[in-house]
């Protein structure tokens, strides 16, 4: 499969996320200049972390005004799976494509360290491979990772099964304990913590190995099989 | 203005006619004490720069090791580098330690490297200081926030790093930042202006009226007015850096580059020069071509200012267009200001009228160069004599111990930094050393930042000695191979004899200790003037040196199973209470300090290296730890911090030490570890000569240590590591009314 990553001016988990789905995976990645209006032949596109334009104004607000924002947009809308992790989930938030605001943290302090998760549903591309209250350590690094959403938001989440990872030590305040959503058609998927740290037995952890499998192996299914592909 | 009237003397005999104003603040900068090392270069001189590995040593912007063969046959290099940032850092605490961060950072990118690791010492005045507590808590909160803010958000890893208190620090911290990079031998680059009529190109961020005069601000002692320095201190856009790294980085790769320097301390004058002066060529520009970010500011500002997040390039005539490509891609400015000249001058025209014109090679290479008085004995803030002490209840000089600001865990400082990113780091912040690994060649670097201003101010050749041999020590206990070094000595005014004998005598005690074990210095900083009101900082140099390793998975402090053999390889150590009197159990249970730093003898201490080195990466230590602030029992308790206890006993043998300085002397060559194979340790240490200890068991919950069947401490590790761990964050949280 060909992952695309998306490069904004001040991405910087780029590399990571390249790497550890070509490297620690097996499968090809390539770099998205964020200037570049279309995906071209990706099958599945990855948001990484970083500080998308310096994180001026909000986290995500000035990245969601790229050109290439159009393109994930569209790419989401076919049914593309799109994964944003960290600053991605910060700019798909900004972009409409997830609900909700990730404001500052709790104690107002960057913060990095392994968090552990909880997978609460194994119904997204992201999760399929995993098992449901399944536990994850998998690290964060982040100033602004409290989700927030309003009352009827978060119901909404909860009642249609859209709350994808919960911690189990809260590091940042999120409402509702909340690491991960995903979208109503649930082939867009935003997290805080980095799976793509913990994807090399090197880095002291290898839970985040089945989100980015999930998502690599959901696009072999008939669901979530790339848009091109389809109509291919 | 800090000329002297020599110096100015020194500027007309060059100029062969009285300087302009401009003239004077170029000399005045470029002969500062920051940038000219005018004080300290010859001593410098009698630093080991040589080895086999070193490709690039002191004097240009970052030192450059050879690191061997990626298995597709490509040579790789690391640069590396430290930095102090101390002045502004005072001044205003946030954006001084910011910008400290990347400068350094600059310093490697601008030769061509990508940076993958930042580590940082710091060093305050104590938290609970009755009359300065507040002020340092606040220093060091914005300290940690601009470190963390700057790094963080640029992408590079603070994997690790100390901090330390002491009241020499209260109007005076330390911020030290070194940084690492990789790449390919053949991608090095260099800061020189060659080839006549290249085009000299101004590359990133505007120029401003901030950071004016920064570097001779940082080249004077702090007095009353200082605080008034604000305006002098830069202010840092990591974003930007971010993206001149990248365009940087491939700007280079189009091969049009010539030479490339970024502007630090005394920005446009020095890159100019510097980048002349090495190439032996003149550089002309004209300051009405730089970008700037104010309107009417004259040639001496825009020479003059310390705006970050800036380069100079010089680059291939009639191939300025791929460079302007790739910096119009990342959003950045790129201007052609000047072109290189035959004539050596540096020549500075505004409109295109001259504002300046001075020998490049005279003003960056000849700076005055200062044989300072020195014949006295170095400055000693201590008696020699040792005072009458009992403990009462060594539990609770245990207790205070691990609470204490040197001692307790620093986990509150370095969660606020991004440690992983890049996904390198194999072992990050909190352990003896911090280890990245290269992906491309499958090898890692571990390195280690280590200073200690107690032992230097009790003597500062001997400190400088055991820091360079904690350092290594360090690296071995990891199983890593130390081969380069690089030092930031931070010391108080030169001027005065008896700091000037302690400059002279660390780097003294730094050259021995490097040639010993075969770590040439392959460049860093000097920080003189670290003074406030007249008072000095204690001598504080501190070493970074780096290590060679095979990728894997690390050996790390704590403890990992019960019923395994404690062994403290090198023995109990020697001391005495003269060599007492540097501990911290000196510092925090006696409040005091006297005699001398603990005595090392470096032959004992390599074959102690060697030997905890072969232990590690034959896979027989579970656990390992160097033995170094606090002594064993200290270093007990921290290998108690994943939650496995010990029992433990200090034999007969050796029990005419005294039961505190048993288990609290400094003794150096000790390495605590643990195993589930105590014979092949033994057969290892034994082979090189070292004694191989068995102190005792791994066991659950409590840390136990007898003397003669007599026991000297018992306490359970969840209330050592629950004082350890919150001391930090609880000292911070109090407020002094």
């Amino acid at each position: 499969m060909r992952i695309g990553v998306v490069v904004f001016p001040g991405s910087n988990c780029d590399h990571d996320a390249c790497y550890a789905v070509s490297h620690n995976l097996g499968h090809q990645a390539e770099y998205i200049w964020h200037d570049s209006p279309s995906l071209g032949n990706v099958d599945a596109v990855i948001l990484p972390g970083g500080f998308s334009y310096g994180d001026y104004l909000r986290c995500g607000a000035i990245a969601k005004f790229s050109p290439v924002m159009g393109a994930v947009q569209k790419f989401a809308g076919d049914g593309g799976l799109v994964l944003g992790i960290c600053n991605g989930f910060q700019v798909l938030v900004e972009s409409g494509l997830l609900p909700g605001a990730l404001l500052r943290n709790r104690d107002l302090k960057f913060v990095c360290r392994t968090v552990t998760l909880r997978v609460e549903t194994t119904n997204t591309p992201f999760t399929s491979g995993a098992r449901r209250g399944q536990l994850l350590r998998i690290p964060v690094a982040h100033g602004e990772g409290c989700y927030y959403a309003d009352a009827e938001t978060l119901a909404e989440l909860k009642a249609e099964d859209r709350v994808v990872l919960r911690y189990l030590d809260n590091p940042n305040g999120s409402l509702d304990d909340i690491a991960g959503i995903c979208n109503a058609r649930r082939n867009v998927m935003g997290l805080m913590p980095h799976p793509e740290r913990a994807a090399d037995p090197l880095m002291g952890s290898t839970d985040g190995r089945v989100i980015l499998e999930s998502m690599i192996a959901s696009l072999a299914t008939p669901q979530f099989a790339a848009p091109q592909a389809l109509t291919a | 203005m800090s000329l002297t009237p020599s110096e100015l003397d020194k500027a007309r005999s060059i100029l062969g006619r009285e300087p302009n104003q401009t003239e004077t603040g170029i000399f005045d900068v470029m002969w500062s004490e920051h940038c000219s090392y005018k004080s300290s270069r010859l001593h410098l001189k009698k630093l080991p720069t040589q080895g086999e590995r070193v490709l690039v040593g002191p004097g240009e912007n970052a030192g450059i090791i050879d690191i061997g063969t990626s298995p597709s046959g490509e040579r790789y290099a690391i640069a590396f580098k430290i930095e102090s940032h101390n002045h502004p850092s005072f001044i205003e605490p946030f954006q001084g330690a910011a910008t400290g961060v990347g400068g350094i950072l600059r310093d490697i990118f601008t030769m061509g490297a990508r940076p993958i690791a930042v580590m940082d010492a710091i060093r305050f005045g104590p938290l609970d200081d009755p009359e300065n507590g507040d002020r340092n808590k606040r220093i060091l909160e914005g300290v940690v926030s601009g470190i963390a803010h700057y790094g963080n958000c640029f992408g590079v890893p603070t994997v690790g790093g100390e901090t330390q208190f002491e009241p020499c620090y209260n109007g005076n911290p330390l911020v030290n930042v070194f940084a690492l990079g990789v790449f390919r031998v053949d991608d090095i680059f260099f800061g020189r202006a060659s080839g006549i009529g290249n085009p000299v190109i101004y590359v990133g961020a505007k120029t401003g009226r901030d950071g004016i005069h920064g570097a001779s601000m940082a080249s004077a002692e702090f007095t009353e007015e200082s605080k008034q320095k604000r305006p002098n201190v830069q202010v840092g856009d990591p974003f930007m850096e971010k993206l001149l790294l990248e365009a940087c980085l491939e700007a280079m790769r189009t091969g049009a580059i010539v030479g490339i320097q970024d502007m630090g301390a005394a920005g446009l004058t020095c890159s100019t020069c510097e980048m002349g002066s090495r190439a032996g060529t003149g550089v002309e520009i004209d300051l009405a071509l730089v970008p700037q970010r104010e309107t009417g500011m004259s040639p001496y500002d825009i020479m003059l200012s310390e705006s970050q997040e800036r380069m100079l390039i010089v680059a291939d005539k009639g191939r300025e267009d791929e460079v302007f490509a790739v910096f119009r891609k990342w959003g950045l400015d790129a201007v052609t200001i000047g072109f290189v000249t035959g004539d050596g001058l540096l020549r500075v025209k505004n409109h295109g009228t001259v504002v300046a014109e001075i020998p490049n090679r005279e003003l960056a290479d000849e700076a005055p160069l200062y044989d300072r008085p020195h014949g006295v004995a170095p400055f000693r803030p201590a008696p020699m004599e040792a005072p009458e002490f009992s403990s009462r209840d060594l539990n609770a000089d245990l207790l205070a111990l691990v609470g204490s600001g040197d001692l307790c865990s620093k986990r509150w400082i370095w969660q606020q930094y991004d440690y992983q990113v890049r996904t390198n780091t194999i072992a990050g912040p909190g352990g003896d050393a911090a280890i990245v690994r290269i992906k491309e060649t499958g090898q890692s670097i571990a390195m280690s930042l280590d200073g200690n201003p107690r032992y230097c101010a009790l003597s500062p050749r001997e400190g400088a000695r055991l820091i360079v041999a904690e350092c290594c020590r360090n690296l071995a206990t990891v199983g890593a191979v130390p081969v380069a070094a690089t030092n930031n000595l931070n010391f108080g005014n030169p001027e005065r004899p008896e700091i000037m004998a302690q400059i002279v005598e660390a780097i003294e005690g730094i050259k021995e200790a490097c040639l010993f074990f075969e770590t040439p210095i392959t460049g860093g900083n000097v920080s003189l003037y670290n003074e406030t009101l007249g008072e000095a900082i204690w001598p504080t140099p501190v070493m970074g040196i780096v290590g060679l390793m095979k990728t894997g998975s690390p050996v790390t402090i704590p403890f990992k199973e019960q019923g395994r053999a404690v062994i403290l390889l090198g023995g109990m150590g020697s001391s005495d209470l003269t060599r007492f009197g540097g501990t911290q159990y000196a510092k925090v249970v006696l409040k005091t300090m006297w005699g001398l730093p603990p005595a090392l003898d470096l032959e004992h201490e390599k074959k102690v290296q060697t030997a905890i080195r072969q232990i590690v990466n034959e896979g027989f230590a579970e656990s390992a730890h160097d033995v170094s602030d606090g002594g064993l029992a200290v270093a007990l308790a921290e290998c108690t911090s994943g939650g496995i206890g010990a029992a433990v006993e200090i034999p007969v043998d050796i029990a005419d030490l005294r039961a505190e300085l048993a288990l609290f002397h400094e003794g150096p060559s000790r390495i605590l570890l643990s195993t589930a194979d105590p014979a092949a340790v033994e057969k290892i240490a034994n082979l090189h000569g070292v004694e191989a200890l068995r102190l005792g068991v791994t066991m659950k919950e409590r840390l136990r240590i007898d003397q003669r069947s007599v026991t000297l401490l018992d306490c359970p590790i969840g209330r050592l590591q629950e004082v350890w761990a919150n001391a930090l964050e609880s000292q911070l949280s109090l407020q002094h009314v």
